[in-house]
């Protein structure tokens, strides 16, 4: 048996961004227990974008702050994590999108997001290479980004094992005490953990966590299937949306992209052809000098998605039971702000941003439910 | 000939003695290694560096090398432009 201040479950973005911030805050004596290796879940799988271009004002005021801090995580953290803000470029197609997407851009202004309304030639001039043929505008944030998942895991990892957090990897977690409504130990398959505070940040696995913990999470797993191209010298420059198509190239060259396929909740990660197939002809319309550039893997992930597409954060009526989890495709880019409000919690008893307190599970209770009106691929 | 002389992946230009470094750094298993090094992340898809790698970590680690996980493969097979998929797509 050990005895421990934190026991994260996930070895995740959200778990070890939360215990980032719980070193920083001074806490020690923290363990992050991981059932495969760090970035298994869907932190190594994903599209790695980072946006504030949102339309609800707990996503935008969040993500305003979490780009603050990868800007922060760039300069900090032991290892480059090449966090770059190229931009992202929402490629509109019809009058009625263009209509909406103002709206949307007038909103993020109100919180000091720098978007903004191009027209399909200044998008041209952005990306020389798009075939803005079907295009009548975009949506532009110079100061949205992406970072490379594993760079961002082996930089954290390292900070940590610098600073003594342990981190158990192919340690699954399979039972919680609970006494009272309150936290009284984790148990794996290789130990025990006597403790009174514990993050959720398991990912596809957080549901059956929670009932570990006797809650019910509102979770539901979604397939998404992405592709990596060859590498290839840089000339793309910033995130390219429209519709459910998404790609960017990494400071590694590769063109990493998909397309939303619109499946029901699904249990498997099995790749398809049919994505392929979709994803290729829909890049190609957008982006035809890649039609003779090779796909080099294809793999899936999941969307874990709530009934209101945001995120489930903070405090649980199970005493210093957290939450960090539902993120419906952005947890990636909510990491570092997620991490920072997780540490507030358990060191301060608040999350120091107003709207996060607007995220925390007793929304589906009270029936304040929140609506994202853009997700994407 | 030293370890850093002798290269594992040629693809992506990975040597011997950096794959040692990285398992003892802590990345103990095919995946973290694989995403760590950016191993096997070339036109061969690992098919020449991975079963290599296998062998390196099963002595390291002194494990049999059934014990070495294997990695899952991710089509496609061999690399595909892109638009041999959009053709099929009409
Ligand atoms: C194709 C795709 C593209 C995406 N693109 C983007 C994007 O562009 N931008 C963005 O912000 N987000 C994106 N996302 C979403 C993003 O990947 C996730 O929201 C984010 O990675 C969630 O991080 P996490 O740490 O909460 O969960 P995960 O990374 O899933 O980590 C949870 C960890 O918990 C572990 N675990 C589970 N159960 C247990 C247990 N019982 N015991 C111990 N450990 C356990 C798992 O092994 C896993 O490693 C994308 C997702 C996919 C699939
Ligand atoms: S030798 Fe490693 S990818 Fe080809």
């Amino acid at each position: 048996m050990k005895n421990r201040n934190v026991v994260i479950i996930g070895g995740g973005i959200t778990g070890l961004a939360a215990a980032y911030y719980l070193v920083k805050s001074g806490i020690k004596n923290i363990s992050i227990l991981e059932k495969s290796y760090l970035g298994s879940g869907s932190t190594g799988r994903c599209g790695s974008g980072i946006r504030q271009q949102f339309t609800t004002k707990e996503h935008i005021v969040l993500m305003k702050e979490s780009v603050k801090l990868w800007k922060e995580w760039n300069n900090d953290l032991p290892i480059p994590i090449h966090f770059e803000q190229g931009g992202y470029l929402w490629l509109l197609s019809n009058k009625k999108e263009l209509a909406q997407y103002k709206e949307y851009v007038t909103y993020q202004n109100t919180f000091g997001v720098e978007s903004i309304i191009i027209s399909a030639k200044e998008a041209k001039e952005i990306v020389p290479d798009l075939n803005t043929d079907k295009v009548i505008g975009a949506s532009w944030c110079h100061t949205d980004g992406n970072a490379y998942p594993f760079d961002v895991t082996n930089a954290l990892q390292t900070f940590l094992k610098r600073e003594k957090v342990e981190i158990n990897t192919f340690e699954e977690v399979n039972k919680i005490h609970v006494k009272n409504d309150k936290i009284q130990e984790v148990v794996t398959n290789k130990n025990r953990y006597a403790t009174n505070t514990v993050i959720n940040g398991a990912g596809y696995g957080a549901k059956y966590i929670g009932q570990l913990a006797g809650l019910n999470l509102p979770l539901q797993p979604y397939r998404h299937q992405i592709a990596a191209s060859e590498p290839m010298n840089n000339f793309l420059g910033p995130m390219i949306v429209k519709g459910g198509l998404y790609f960017l190239q990494t400071h590694r060259g590769r063109i990493v992209g998909g397309t939303d396929l619109k499946e029901p909740p699904l249990s498997n990660l099995n790749s398809t052809l049919n994505f392929l197939e979709e994803y290729s002809k829909q890049i190609i319309s957008v982006l035809p000098i890649i039609s003779s550039v090779n796909i080099m893997k294809q793999w899936a992930g999941y969307y874990i998605v709530t009934p209101d597409r945001h995120p489930i954060l903070g405090p649980t009526k199970i005493n210093g039971f957290v939450l960090g989890c539902g993120y419906s495709g952005h947890g990636f880019m909510l990491g570092p702000v997620v991490g920072k409000l997780l540490a507030s919690l358990i060191v301060h008893k608040n999350m120091y941003i107003a709207e996060a307190n607007n995220l925390t599970l007793e929304r589906f209770k009270t029936g304040k439910l929140i609506k994202e009106r853009a997700v994407i691929g | 000939m030293k370890d850093e002389e002798i290269i594992i992946c040629r693809c992506e230009d990975i040597t011997l003695k950096e794959i040692k470094d990285a398992i003892h750094k802590g990345y103990k298993d095919i995946e973290s290694l694989r995403k760590y090094l950016q191993l096997s992340a070339g036109p061969c898809q690992g098919k020449t560096c991975i079963p290599l790698t296998e062998k390196i970590l099963a002595q390291e680690l002194k494990k049999r090398i059934d014990e070495i996980a294997m990695p899952t493969t991710r089509p496609p097979e061999t690399p595909v432009p892109f638009g041999i998929f959009s053709k099929a797509k009409k």
